[in-house]
């Protein structure tokens, strides 16, 4: 294949010297970031790829090229950078960029890398995903020659249906813990666990593989047993799901799945997880990047001459949209606000509890903890609690945020609120468990015929139930027997099964 | 070689074009149709094809903004500023819609394979003439990347041994300028086939807005099938209530007239501009008509049988009549002509079409001879 991207010029070498001192100046701390240039076309497959150069075959990253590739070509969006979160941290610089642009995007890019770094939600992903990656390619591409094509995507289109449905306490896990419940299951399930050593993910999921081959070797030689065997199985399914929002999880242990598509959803599973940090962060980690494309240009790097270019770039960046909220925007504003009430001392028990005004107003302890806060809490918080936190009701003022809703009286989208309370709930709800509705594992062996039964921890707002209906046909195809998944609509209990043929509503 | 992602892009495009195929009833009945864009290329409207998972449904959902603004002001630009476009905001991600591009051969090739349409064998001599280059001479000079390199060398060979100067011991060849050889275009005259197709319409009274959209939808799809089958074509517009006149594409769809029906105004005017314009012989004639059946008198019917015995039946390659079912017209026409053709006639199809979800059986009737 012909090289796509390239390293440096001479000029852009200078330059990220240049920004690399400054970042390091200001106490960012990153692993190697490796930077290359490359054209637009290369930066939309990296775009529609995850910002990997090499993926497993799916028409989905097809689709999001032709998305992104008219979107550049009608000069809709321009996608400046792209950075992945690999040790060392690969980031892509688009050609055509503005020499400012560029200083801009390197000065991001440095953010991004001390961001995921330090961030704690990051601190178990395999910084090797790129090797990770390219070898899940080669995986899901040597099984479709064997299986062919259509099935092993028709496979994947379906494991992609439930690749939301992984618990995120999953990332926290703390290397004990986890040794504890791999005993556990090991224990229970005489199976030997995923290995915990440095093996690569790969090698790891070649083992899973064996080790299913060999226990179905067990199983042929021994009929007899068969019959015992299914039925501790069951009993063990129905016992013991010890992370029900791992629904992926449970499907790779429970569900009868042929060696390769276990594989495949293994595979899938380890892609999800990798990528959920950066889903539970978007606010913080955009956030956290502009401050410091922000610091870095307008105290150091910036020329004169640049100033209007890069005045225009910014403001795009942090344009305010009537009908989204804006992660850069919130996120740089927010860390500003910390850092500033940090500086100044306006917080705490006797800031919160001062009643007068204008002794409010003029609070100044001269503290000078902004800094060290912000540093503080990008090691610590995801967005949930960033804006469960630090959302006060000066911030919301200033920002002039609102909630809006659909009026089918006059057929649009009018403002609802300007309430503190009504914006910062809906904003919370919006992110808590990054967007998604939480769903759990209730029983594997539901009404003992071994039908899978779903259950939605409704908060408030009600599935889409066409998709939901789309999403238990495909989990009914993974698990071969009824599905079923119990929620509320309009407020009233419901409960939605998929028995292989039809659709039934029990309420 | 292309990047993987070539493959997959190439994916897409099968999936969505089997969704096309799958919903092209839809597309059809629906007048839904692909707008052409500048490029020869349609774009067609798809519901996205997003992977289903489980998601917030956005009914009580709303979203969240920033900006300046009153509980009750509208988010969406100024007041009415761009209307219509109110309902696409507050969506999720993913909740986008998909545009797809299609060329007009692809598009008329799912049109062909949902219909079982057969290819188009045309009559008559070739006759258009187009030239085209093809580079099939050498030529002295030329530019270096249409250099021929084994003339260039057999030349300089040639003249080396002529000369003397060529050393079997020591084979070296050295080109001269003079020896340079390039390819080099002729000019090639092809014949083409060619068509014309004429739409004749009846724009009385008894047509109203619902059957017009019919023929228009019908007359597209047509349209695609015959311009991917001839490499040019050509499209005239006769309309017509008592008396008949020819009209711009944008008339045809939109004119409203009212009074009479003498269906034999259309076909004389049909059968002039084939006499002037179109030698039978070098030109596919299509002529299609399309009324609701109504004809002024059982005179009129005949005069009508008669120019299409005697003119445009020997003229084309086929005469097709579709009858668009109204409130008001009798479908006698129809009668008639099924009386006198019979269903079986070489150069005579007739069709009905009830409602919009007919328009697509209609298409195959009249292009599933494969004439």
């Amino acid at each position: 294949m012909i090289e796509r991207s390239k390293p440096l010029s001479d000029e852009l070498s200078r330059i990220r010297d240049e920004i690399y001192q400054y970042a390091k100046e200001f106490g960012l701390d990153f692993y190697p970031v490796v930077f290359e240039v490359c054209d637009y076309d290369t930066i939309n497959i990296l775009a529609a790829q995850g910002g990997f150069p090499t993926r497993y075959p799916h028409w989905r990253f097809g689709m999001d090229y032709d998305q992104l590739s008219k979107g550049y070509a009608f000069g809709l969006q321009k996608i400046y950078e792209m950075v992945i979160n690999t040790s060392p941290c690969y980031a892509y610089l688009l050609n055509a960029n503005h020499l400012v642009d560029q200083k801009i995007v390197m000065a991001h890019v440095y953010g991004h890398a001390d961001f995921f770094k330090n961030n704690a939600w990051f601190k178990n992903t395999d910084r090797n995903m790129m090797a990770v990656m390219a070898n899940h390619g080669t995986k899901i591409r040597r099984y479709m020659e064997r299986f062919g094509q259509s099935r092993v995507e028709e496979f994947i289109d379906r494991v992609l249906s439930i690749e939301n449905l992984i618990d995120t306490n999953l990332l926290f896990e703390t290397e004990e813990l986890k040794h504890q419940r791999i005993e556990r299951e090991k224990l229970a399930r005489e199976e030997i666990a995923r290995a915990l050593d440095d093996r690569s993910q790969a090698l790891k999921s070649f083992m899973r593989t064996k080790e299913r081959n060999d226990r179905e070797l067990d199983k042929n030689s021994s009929d007899q047993s068969d019959v015992m065997d299914e039925q501790l199985k069951t009993s063990i399914a129905e016992a013991k799901i010890s992370y029900p929002r791992d629904i992926m999880h449970f499907l790779l242990n429970e569900a009868p799945l042929q060696e390769w598509e276990a594989d495949i959803l293994g595979i899938l599973r380890d892609e999800a997880y990798y990528f959920l940090p950066q889903r539970l962060t978007k606010i913080m980690n955009e956030g956290w990047a502009s401050y410091w494309h922000s610091q870095i240009m307008t105290t150091r790097a910036l020329k004169a001459s640049e100033i209007i270019d890069y005045a225009d770039h910014h403001a795009g960046v942090m344009a305010m949209s009537r009908q989204n909220i804006n992660p850069y925007k919130i996120g740089i504003e927010l860390y500003r606000d910390i850092e500033y009430r940090w500086n100044t001392g306006r917080f705490g028990k006797e800031y919160n509890e001062c009643s007068n005004m204008k002794e409010k107003l003029a609070w100044n302890k001269e503290l000078n903890l902004g800094r060290e806060k912000i540093f503080e809490v990008r090691k610590t918080h995801n967005d949930v609690s960033f804006i469960d936190e630090f959302f006060t009701e000066e911030f919301c003022e200033r920002q002039q945020l609102f909630t809006y809703k659909y009026n089918p009286r006059t057929g649009r989208n009018e403002i609802e609120s300007k309430d503190f309370n009504a914006i910062k709930s809906k904003l919370l709800m919006s992110l808590s468990n990054f967007g998604s509705p939480i769903i759990e594992v209730e029983s594997g062996n539901y009404m003992n015929r071994k039908e899978l039964m779903l259950r939605h921890i409704h908060l408030g707002v009600d599935l889409d139930f066409a998709y939901a209906s789309d999403t238990l046909k495909n989990i009914y195809a993974l698990w071969k027997r009824p599905v079923s998944i119990s929620s509320k609509q309009e407020e009233q209990n419901i409960v939605l099964t998929f028995d292989g043929k039809e659709f039934k509503q029990t309420k | 070689m292309d990047h993987p992602i070539k493959r997959d892009h190439a994916r897409f495009r099968k999936i969505v074009k089997g969704k096309i195929r799958d919903n092209l009833k839809k597309y059809v009945s629906k007048g839904e149709m692909p707008s052409p864009k500048g490029d020869g290329t349609f774009k067609i409207p798809m519901p996205s094809i997003d992977t289903p998972r489980f998601k917030f449904g956005d009914k009580n959902q709303g979203g969240m903004g920033q900006g300046q603004g009153k509980p009750g002001d509208p988010v969406d630009g100024n007041d009415g500023d761009q209307p219509g476009e109110g309902k696409e905001v507050g969506n999720q991600a993913g909740n986008k819609e998909l545009e797809v591009d299609l060329s007009l051969e692809e598009l008329a090739s799912i049109l062909g394979e949902e219909l079982a349409l057969p290819k188009i064998e045309p009559k008559g001599k070739k006759a258009i003439q187009s030239t085209t280059n093809k580079y099939t001479s050498i030529g002295m000079t030329g530019p270096n990347s249409l250099k021929h390199f084994k003339r260039t060398y057999k030349e300089a060979m040639k003249r080396q041994i002529a000369s003397g100067t060529y050393d079997f011991n020591d084979p070296r060849v050295i080109p001269h300028k003079r020896d340079f050889r390039y390819r080099a275009s002729d000019a090639k005259v092809e014949f083409e086939n060619s068509a014309v197709v004429i739409y004749m319409m009846d724009v009385s009274g008894s047509m109203g807005d619902e059957q017009k959209e019919i023929v228009r939808t019908e007359s597209f799809w047509i349209n695609l099938w015959l311009k991917s089958q001839y490499k040019d074509i050509d499209v005239r517009y006769i309309i017509h209530d008592a008396t008949a006149k020819e009209v711009d594409e944008e008339t045809f769809f939109k004119t409203r007239e009212s009074g009479g029906t003498l269906i034999s105004s259309a076909l004389k005017l049909c059968k002039e501009i084939i006499e002037k314009d179109y030698n039978p012989n070098e030109w596919n004639i299509y002529p299609f008509h399309f009324s609701d059946g109504d004809n002024w008198s059982h005179d009129d019917t005949k005069l009508c049988l008669e120019i299409l015995d005697q003119d445009i039946l020997p003229a084309s390659n086929v005469f097709c009549y579709g009858q668009v079912e109204s409130r008001y017209g009798s479908g006698q026409f129809y009668k008639d002509l099924q009386q006198k053709y019979t269903e079986s006639h070489e150069k005579v199809i007739l069709s009905k079409i009830k409602n919009k979800d007919a328009i697509l059986d209609s298409i195959k009737d009249f292009l599933g001879k494969g004439k």
